[in-house]
């Protein structure tokens, strides 16, 4: 028998370090609009505590995962920050902001979907302590998930319709 | 009567009285040298404006001119007292700088004009913007020191006039927090407690509530309490050893930035020692089971590590309010401009529901304001809020408020929050608003980070309008400023942190051609020919009193409702509490008796919001949580600091005020008693730091943050270790030394609650140098929270320039 329970866990695993480093890439992009930048920072750490936190329960499964959760170089970071201030005087590159949360609402979707299949395997292996990491877990992603509506739906009108 | 000096003794004689009694009266009057009380030709019914305390008093005029002040013995706040800022406050109005005329740019410069002139200006280019690039061009940024007429006036302009989303006021700098506590928890604004609890309370705590000095007269209060039998016990959180520490019975000095931590902790202890009120709870509240989960791991060893508070004194603090029998909380800017204020005040409001201490005697919560009128700017929508807390996001209440005013609900934007003030700045920034009315308040002070904030309001592209008193910093870079008139020169009301509404009589002209606030904002209307949907004007007053007329009707059927109030029954009156209405026809003392609250679905101000990432609840989701309209006990985790301490910045930087000055000194930096008494910019640091660095009392520091530098004297207080302190009051028109940075804003971060938006002005990573020996002692007041821990500083003393006459009716005389 494959170990499916084992497969999840190391999608979940990629899946949450895919969003982790997305969350951190859109807020140094955005350095200019401070609470994207602070929040984006805030909630990546979610996500990097998921990561080491299924690394763990992965032995359990028999995957050998990595517990250390990207994170984004500070090279990389540097750049992105001061292209965010160089055109932090334009109104027009604020589009990318809503394509950005586009991006982190639909990556943390996903991310809610595979927690919600694991959700649903522990409590049919009844692998309690599975069960209470996605308890823990989950409702973090579904803030994520709201965050990103959030400040889409209050940039969005300004975005677009002013000049 | 006596004679004192109130800038050395600024709270004042004592008059003791024991729980349950009659705080006495005390007249406290100040007149100008060589004026006597028969002099006066007439007194004036107002009350203070340089505090959010709201202390009636009487303006005294003689000649067509402000000579002093006395406090109104039958007022229900001050019973008579006065605090400094008040005494010697009023002399600002008569200083020769006022603005007196119109000014505009031409070539660069402010040159006078008329009135026609540059209302032109200002009315065309907001004419030009709405036809160029629509409303969303254009911003308002208000105050919290204008009167309720004015502010309602100023949200129909905006919201239901031009259509604009961005307007807010400075209350975002202040009071934003106590609002989104209060919206959290009782899912709508307005002050749960009143000042009358202090009379009552056996427990008072305060959390990052400086009140001896930022509330004088109701500090004042509290020392007639510990002077009398059974007096109450207090809890004092506070980084800085302040006259409210020094008067505490348990004071906890938390690592700036930590304080949900050290509230989680807390209730931790009262969960742990079964100090909960589960009957109360379970009737009235929803949301324990989150609330005990959330602080369950959360016990004083592990906030202590966080906090570097010893867990004992926690324990001893949350025992202090588990047992308490009646209990008042306080908060201000110690929780609201600090890292997680909304969740660090909400756990406030958690620990008086947990205890059931609401709504009776000495059971209050008062989440306070800075400033005299914040109230009002909340009340009346010149926030991020819609007029008469109405939710933007329920489409009855706006179709509500659209019917007030007689336009189409889609006429107000409601499709997302209002714009908070730090979004329109980065709209500013980024060129999409083109247009910002700024009026009586100085961003390019007040805000954090000021190299940015003068870059934003300097560029070409801006037209920055800029009302107010005086040329102030902001105003220098303004393209058209306007002259106004302030208290005593206009007529109005407002409301105080306790929902007492006040009348403020004008008692003298203006200087020059300044106007009241109200009649160039109706002046601005009357320009851009608002209509309402049938085509008649939009604004239908003409003077504050049918301002004051129209807000009743609007805020009518609404928690802040005044329609049972008239500039009649507050003449001569003491102060009513809203709400005000034939049900209540002499105000309300207390709100959320027997456990009822404003938080109904179809009623309430705000569904909540996620007090870690700000996305608010959408109204099903509310409906599901709290259908019955109880109290929601909401939790929230820690988050570490977003600037921690560095080995290049190790210390933490907080900025606050001081006793003898409000906001940017605009007013009290041009009073000689106020200005004598906190003349210079100072820093603050612990002995322990000052010893480790071999440094005295007095040495000139450079204190240095990644946006910028300061310089400043030296005052070892208090304050705990690793930790510094700069009053923020000082900015640079009145600067000894043009090219040296002195503003503490130079130094603050571009960050704030993502709840309330406020922003976090007391926890900023920074770095300290000395770039010069002193020879003198720092010029810092010694009466107050920078009193100096080594002896040889001569004390803050105002002699016979700041001598006040205390007044003790006799025995029997008093009610």
């Amino acid at each position: 028998m494959t170990n499916k329970v084992g497969l999840a866990i190391r999608e979940l695993h990629r899946a949450e370090n895919d969003l982790a480093a997305e969350l951190l890439q859109v807020s140094s992009r955005h350095k200019s609009d401070h609470e994207i930048f602070y929040l984006g920072r805030d909630l990546a750490r979610w996500s990097q505590n998921h990561v080491r936190e299924l690394a763990k329960h992965g032995k359990n499964y028999e995957v050998d995962l990595d517990a250390e959760a990207h994170d984004e170089p500070s090279l990389l970071a540097t750049v992105r920050q001061k292209g965010a201030e160089l055109i932090g005087g334009l109104h027009d590159p604020s589009l990318l902001l809503l394509k950005d949360l586009r991006e982190i609402h639909r990556k943390a979707a996903g991310v809610s979907l595979d927690w919600e299949v694991l959700a649903q395997t522990a409590q049919a292996l009844k692998d309690t302590e599975l069960l209470t990491l996605t308890k823990t877990c989950h409702p973090q992603t579904l803030r994520q998930l709201r965050w990103a509506n959030a400040s889409l739906k209050a940039n969005a009108a300004q975005i677009m319709v002013t000049p | 009567m006596g004679e004192i000096d109130r800038i050395a003794e600024p709270w004042g004689t004592r008059a003791a009285y024991g729980p349950g009694e009659f705080w006495p009266v005390r007249v406290d009057v100040r007149l100008d040298d060589g004026v006597r009380p028969a002099d006066v030709d007439e007194w004036v019914q107002s009350a203070t404006i340089l505090h959010s305390n709201g202390d009636g008093l009487d303006i005294a005029v003689k000649d067509g001119r402000i000579v002093g002040v006395r406090g109104r013995a039958d007022d229900r706040v001050n019973h008579g007292r006065l605090g400094p800022k008040d005494l010697f406050g009023y002399q600002a109005n008569n200083s020769a700088d006022r603005l007196t005329t119109p000014l505009v740019r031409r070539d660069g410069e402010l040159v006078e004009t008329d009135w026609d002139t540059a209302m032109a200006a200002v009315a065309g280019r907001t004419r030009e913007l709405l036809a160029e690039r629509g409303p969303s061009s254009v911003g308002f940024y208000t105050t919290g020191q204008l009167f309720l007429e004015e502010y309602y006036t100023l949200a129909l302009i905006a919201r239901g006039g031009i259509g604009t989303n961005h307007l807010d006021g400075n209350t975002r700098l202040c009071t934003a927090t106590a609002a989104a506590a209060l919206k959290e928890t009782f899912a709508c604004d307005g002050q749960p407690g009143s000042y009358t609890d202090v009379d009552h309370a056996d427990v008072i705590a305060l959390y990052g509530h400086n009140m001896a000095e930022t509330q004088t007269v109701l500090w004042t209060r509290i020392l007639d309490r510990l002077a009398g039998p059974n007096p109450p016990k207090i809890l004092c959180v506070d980084p800085r050893r302040t006259p409210v520490a020094a008067a505490a019975t348990i004071h906890l000095a938390p690592k700036p930035g930590t304080n949900v931590a050290l509230m989680n902790a807390i209730l931790h202890e009262i969960i742990a020692n079964e100090w909960v009120d589960r009957d109360y709870v379970d009737r009235h509240t929803i949301g324990y089971d989150e609330l005990a989960k959330q602080v369950a791991d959360c016990d004083p060893e592990w906030a202590a590590a966080i906090c570097d508070v010893p867990p004992g004194d926690i324990r001893d603090a949350a025992r202090l309010l588990g047992t308490a029998e009646r209990l008042l909380s306080t908060v201000l800017q110690g929780f609201y401009q600090s890292h997680q204020a909304t969740a660090a005040a909400v756990q406030v409001n958690n620990v008086n529901l947990l205890r059931g201490m609401l709504g009776r005697p000495g059971c209050g919560i008062l989440q306070m304001n800075g400033q005299p009128t914040a109230e009002n700017t909340r009340e009346c929508g010149a926030d991020g809020d819609l007029p008469g807390f109405r939710n933007w996001a329920n489409e009855d209440q706006v179709a509500d408020l659209a019917k007030v005013w007689n336009v189409d609900p889609t006429q107000i934007p409601h499709y997302s929050e209002p714009t908070h003030l730090m979004q329109m700045l980065r709209y500013v920034e980024d060129g999409s608003i083109r247009f910002l009315y700024v009026s009586g308040t100085n961003p390019a002070v007040s805000l954090p980070e000021l190299a940015r904030v003068r870059k934003l309001l300097s560029q070409e592209r801006l037209f920055l309008v800029v009302q107010d008193i005086f040329l102030s910093e902001t105003a220098e870079l303004a393209d058209v400023v306007l002259p106004a008139a302030t208290w005593g020169e206009k007529t109005g009301t407002f409301t105080n942190a306790d929902r007492t509404v006040h009348l403020s009589e004008k008692a003298v002209e203006p200087p020059g051609t300044a106007r009241a606030d109200l009649d160039i904002f109706l002046d601005y209307a009357r320009r851009l020919e608002l209509t309402d949907k049938d085509g008649e004007p939009l604004v239908k007053w003409t003077d504050a009193e049918g301002a004051f007329e129209a807000w009743k009707e609007c805020s009518a059927g609404r928690p802040c409702d005044y329609s049972g109030l008239s500039y009649e029954k507050l003449r001569g009156g003491s102060g009513i509490q809203w709400p005000c209405n034939a049900e209540h026809p002499d105000g309300t003392e207390r709100i959320y008796t027997n456990g009822e609250f404003w938080s109904e679905p179809s009623y309430c101000e705000s569904y909540g919001k996620d007090l870690v990432t700000g996305a608010p609840l959408d109204p099903v989701e509310y409906e599901a949580m709290n259908p019955s309209g109880k109290a929601v006990l909401k939790a929230a985790e820690y988050l570490e600091l977003h600037e921690p301490p560095t080995s290049e910045y190790p210390y933490l930087l907080t900025t606050g005020r001081t006793l003898y000055h409000f906001h940017t000194r605009t007013k009290t930096g041009r009073v000689r008693q106020l200005q004598n008494a906190a003349p210079e910019v100072w820093v603050e640091m612990s002995p322990y730091d000052a010893e480790l660095q071999g440094w005295d009392e007095g040495d000139l520091l450079r204190i240095s943050t990644s946006r910028g530098s300061v310089r400043a004297r030296l005052r070892i207080s208090g304050i705990r270790p690793a930790t510094l302190f700069l009053p923020f009051h000082y900015g640079y028109w009145d600067a000894p030394d043009e090219r040296s940075a002195r503003a503490a804003n130079e130094l603050t971060a571009t960050d704030w609650d993502p709840c309330s938006k406020q922003p976090l002005f007391k926890c900023a990573a920074a770095r300290v140098e000395r770039i010069g020996v002193g020879n003198a002692p720092s010029p810092a007041p010694t009466t107050t929270a920078s009193k100096p821990v080594v002896a040889g500083v001569s004390p803050t003393r105002g002699g016979t320039d700041a001598v006040v006459l205390e007044h003790f009716p006799a025995k029997g005389d008093e009610r």
